[in-house]
């Protein structure tokens, strides 16, 4: 089971700004381990979908380049204090982790 | 009643409130996560992984900035921002110009999303960050260099 994610939502004007930082090593496939030499699979995140109150805000496909433990934030237009953001991703060993917030 | 019962739904958890928007087929099971651009990410080509996106024909646009650091001392980690102030703003993709697989994130928007994605990626080397924004049918580039001290690719 993939380690729980931290999310946040928080209105500034009419305008939700939604923060997210997700556990996941992230693992391109390209770094070898030192000490064995062998070089460590890939393993990272490879599709990523936010919505408020279930309609999709944003869907996005990500490859090893972003950083270990991702940060993503984004803004929606739109959302009110008091909307459900969700957010979800699945890695490309088939884990996948959801979490879910209320814009305050 | 039915938005009572729903509400009791969502408050089941998270799990319960995915199953009740598939149920109610606000989201179908195949669009929540939607395919993966395999060629793209895979591709150690900048001109194939830019074509895989569509954006080898990508004009230069002054509407897009891409906020990162001068200078990267941990290339494994590099705070990007990028800000699209073009209207209709369909998707934001990143794509490190020299690392070795150049297409690192295509992002969607949609439903009042704003152009505007905040993350942190990876850069193998000094080079240059390029954002590609679609919008209107139409592509649009804009790229800021980035100087890195230690490489974050580890290849």
């Amino acid at each position: 089971m993939a380690e729980p994610m931290k999310i946040r939502a928080s209105m500034s004007g009419d305008t939700a700004d939604v923060k997210c930082l997700m556990n996941h090593p992230m693992e391109t496939g390209l770094r070898k381990d030192a000490k064995t030499g062998g070089v460590v699979p890939a393993h990272h995140i490879t599709n990523v979908t936010a919505s408020v109150n279930g309609k999709t805000v944003m869907d996005a496909e990500w490859g090893g380049g972003i950083s270990k433990n991702p940060y993503l934030a984004f803004k929606v237009k739109g959302a009110k204090a008091g909307d459900k953001v969700q957010i979800s991703w699945t890695d490309n060993q088939g884990d996948r982790n959801t979490a879910e917030t209320t814009i305050g | 009643m039915n938005i009572l019962r729903r509400n009791v739904l969502k408050g089941a958890g998270a799990a319960g409130a995915v199953t009740v928007a598939v149920a109610a087929g606000l989201m179908k099971p195949t669009a929540a996560f939607a395919g993966w651009n395999k060629a793209g990410f895979e591709s150690k080509n900048l001109d194939s992984a830019l074509g895989s996106i569509g954006g080898n024909s990508a004009s230069a646009s002054g509407d897009i900035s891409v906020k990162a650091p001068d200078i990267a001392e941990n290339g494994a980690v590099v705070p990007v921002e990028i800000i699209s102030n073009i209207a209709g703003t369909d998707s934001i993709a990143i794509i490190g110009e020299k690392n070795t697989l150049p297409l690192i994130a295509v992002f969607n928007l949609s439903n009042g999303a704003q152009g505007y994605i905040s993350t942190r990626i990876k850069m193998g080397s000094t080079s240059n960050v390029i954002a590609l924004v679609k919008a209107g049918g139409k592509s649009y580039k804009a790229h800021k260099e980035v100087k890195v001290t230690i490489g974050g690719c580890g290849g």
